[in-house]
């Protein structure tokens, strides 16, 4: 196991001129030992590069690659000692579920009753004992993927599992049984193990830290929780949470933030730098108050959908559209009927240039 | 099960009829022709004698046609054994991207499209001592090399020619084969931490498998029918050496207008060539997949 620092930038183009010729840029990154991370972001952001920069399958055009303190920007995958899980499954046709286990074991030259021995706690965890004698290449798409992690997984020694989006092919009810089991085997086998993902479901119940990248930029690294309290970046703000992040570009003024021709007044101690800013409020932080309260936005309700847990509700005042997410004990509301909605509160978050104002 | 009677309509044979007229003009009434000339002796275009399994009797006998069917078999599987590693070594040689890759195919298809009679003539040149350059050079060589005179030598000639033909054809599909494998493949046997050899023998020939398996029954099929190439360098000899299947029916057909029994040798030609792949087809399919089934508890 080890720990990886990351200082580089990567462009596949020879001579990169503008920020959109980066498939990352400059950016500086630590992977703590012994941890869960997910790279989280939309495709094309950069994460699976990055992912690719830190096995040794790409290298950075500028910048470099630490494992432990040791520069491996050079090194190949089997010198830096990485694993790798694929999108795609990737099995060995002519190989028995067993073989597969092991080949990269075998290949290492690890004593046979050594590998055995791996193999089948490998097996066990994946629930695969029953099949090992199976040819690979017989096997459902789903536990072709078992195969990948569990050659990801077999070699006790890694620096670390990385992992590109390993459950895209799986179906929806296996696809948590393996998340799960993932967790299970971080803590069972305490790898450092690095997941990407542009499902946030997938990133934020699997990793203990998320980096959530957009156009080869890493805006934001943080737990569940940060992400969702405090995005850092307003892209952060809307891609995490379901649906996103209310954004509303407004002013701020000496007395509180102007928006539709209204001035909100801001927490208490809060303060704000003059000039364009953007609030944002997550929709479970709406609040629903009586009419004419200071501070509230009359808007006009747009579209109510209960979905059961809840209710959620679309309003708009101005060009300002709004989603709000309300218990589903919430009732008398009609769509074209004005409520007052209050959007200022501790969770609120202000942004300028789209990076949060602190 | 439910108990209703299924709608019958028959009309849905007359679907199939323009297939059925198409394979019976192209081959059934053609292959009828050969079974009636089978069974016959023809003596006249007016005269003939029905003769029943007599023909393929006399032919099952034919000495000569069992050292020409020996010789064929030989010569097909020397064709194989050589061309199938030389053409996976070629297409692992062929460059992956760029102008060099399509320099590359070029380059190696050429031989594939000179007509058979060429070949021959080239070959035929080739090898003279007096004027060919490999004559020449083997002469030099101190090696008293002849196809013409010497049974080997010609025997080799002509496997030298199919080989320089028709390996290329071995290399494309490879090729193919080749290009077909993701990236991360690769990518994940790279990490494996998987020798070249064991990427090949594990990722490269099993993904090959199956335009391989085309490349040898399209090489068996058309070895096993090799006709022009012998005609034209050393016209089946010298003796019979170079006489292989299809060459032996000629001279029955042609040079001894003994129609019956070529006809019914045909016929058994037919039907070796169709069990021939049959059973390669069959083991090609099973290698890698199925050997392993047997260990499965």
């Amino acid at each position: 196991m080890a720990r990886i620092d990351l200082d580089l930038a990567h462009s596949y183009n020879k001579n990169p001129k503008q920020d959109s010729d980066y498939a990352l840029l400059p950016l500086k990154m630590t992977f703590e030992e012994g941890g869960a991370y997910a790279l989280l972001g939309p495709s094309g952001c950069g994460k699976t590069t990055l992912l690719n920069i830190m096995s040794g399958l790409v290298t950075p055009s500028q910048g470099t690659v630490m494992f432990d303190g040791r520069d491996v920007t050079g090194a190949t995958p089997q010198e830096r000692n990485i694993a790798q899980v694929f999108q795609f499954p990737v099995i060995y046709d002519t190989m028995t579920v067993a073989e597969n286990l092991a080949f990269p074991l075998r290949n290492r030259k690890v004593p046979e009753a050594q590998i055995k021995k791996r193999v089948g706690e490998i097996a066990e965890i994946l629930e695969m004992s029953g099949q090992l004698n199976q040819i690979a290449s017989n096997l459902a798409a789903d536990a072709k993927q078992k195969i990948s992690l569990g050659r990801g997984l077999v070699r006790p020694d890694v620096s670390a599992v990385l992992f590109d989006e390993p459950l895209t092919v799986i179906d929806p009810h296996l696809k948590w049984q393996l998340r799960r089991k993932l967790k299970q085997i971080h803590h069972e086998l305490k790898l450092t193990l690095i997941y990407v993902t542009h499902d946030q479901v997938e990133a934020l119940t699997f990793a203990q830290q998320v980096v959530v990248m957009t156009r080869g930029r890493a805006v934001q690294t943080g737990t569940a929780a940060d992400l969702f309290e405090r995005p850092s970046h307003t892209f952060v703000g809307h891609f995490i949470g379901s649906p996103g992040m209310n954004l509303f570009l407004g002013q701020a003024g000496a007395d509180g933030f102007q928006i539709a021709g209204r001035t909100l007044p801001l927490p208490s101690g809060r303060q704000l730098p003059a000039g364009e800013i953007k609030l944002g409020v997550r929709p479970e932080y709406v609040e629903l108050v009586s009419a004419e309260t200071n501070g509230a936005l009359p808007m006009t309700i747009t579209l109510i959908q209960d979905v059961g847990t809840h209710v959620m509700l679309s309003a708009s005042i101005a060009n300002y559209k709004l989603k709000a997410r309300l218990s589903s004990d919430v009732s008398g509301l009609s769509v074209g009927e004005t409520v007052w909605i209050k959007v200022m509160n501790e969770h609120t978050c202000f942004y300028k240039n789209e990076e949060i104002i602190p | 099960m439910s108990a209703t009677i299924k709608p019958v309509n028959q009309k849905a044979w007359f679907l199939i009829l323009p297939v059925l007229i198409c394979v019976a003009f192209s081959a059934i009434m053609p292959l009828m022709t050969v079974i009636n000339y089978s069974v016959q002796d023809i003596i006249s275009p007016t005269q003939k004698v029905f003769v029943g399994t007599e023909w393929f009797a006399s032919v099952m006998r034919d000495e000569e046609l069992h050292g020409a069917l020996l010789r064929q078999l030989l010569f097909s599987l020397s064709v194989l054994v050589v061309e199938l590693p030389l053409g996976i070594l070629l297409a692992l040689a062929m460059p992956a991207e760029g102008w060099k890759s399509s320099a590359t195919l070029v380059i190696v298809s050429l031989s594939l499209l000179i007509p058979w009679n060429v070949v021959g003539t080239i070959w035929q040149i080739f090898g003279r001592a007096d004027i060919g350059l490999m004559g020449y050079g083997l002469h030099a060589l101190g090696i008293d090399y002849s196809y013409t005179g010497n049974p080997l030598h010609a025997w080799l000639t002509v496997l030298l020619m199919d080989v320089w033909h028709w390996t290329p054809l071995i290399g494309l599909l490879g090729y193919a084969g080749l290009r077909s494998i993701p990236d991360a493949y690769y990518q994940a046997a790279s990490i494996d931490g998987a020798s070249k050899a064991a990427v090949f023998w594990y990722v490269q020939l099993p993904k090959m498998r199956g335009v391989l398996m085309i490349g040898v029954l399209l090489r068996l099929m058309d070895s096993f029918m090799i006709y022009t190439e012998p005609f034209v360098l050393t016209g089946g000899g010298p003796g019979n050496s170079t006489t292989f299947l299809s060459q032996f029916l000629t001279q029955k057909a042609v040079g001894q207008f003994d129609l019956g029994p070529a006809a019914a040798f045909s016929l058994i030609y037919f039907l070796i060539i169709l069990l021939m792949c049959f059973i390669l087809y069959n083991w090609m399919q099973r290698v890698g997949t199925q050997e392993k089934e047997g260990a499965h508890e």
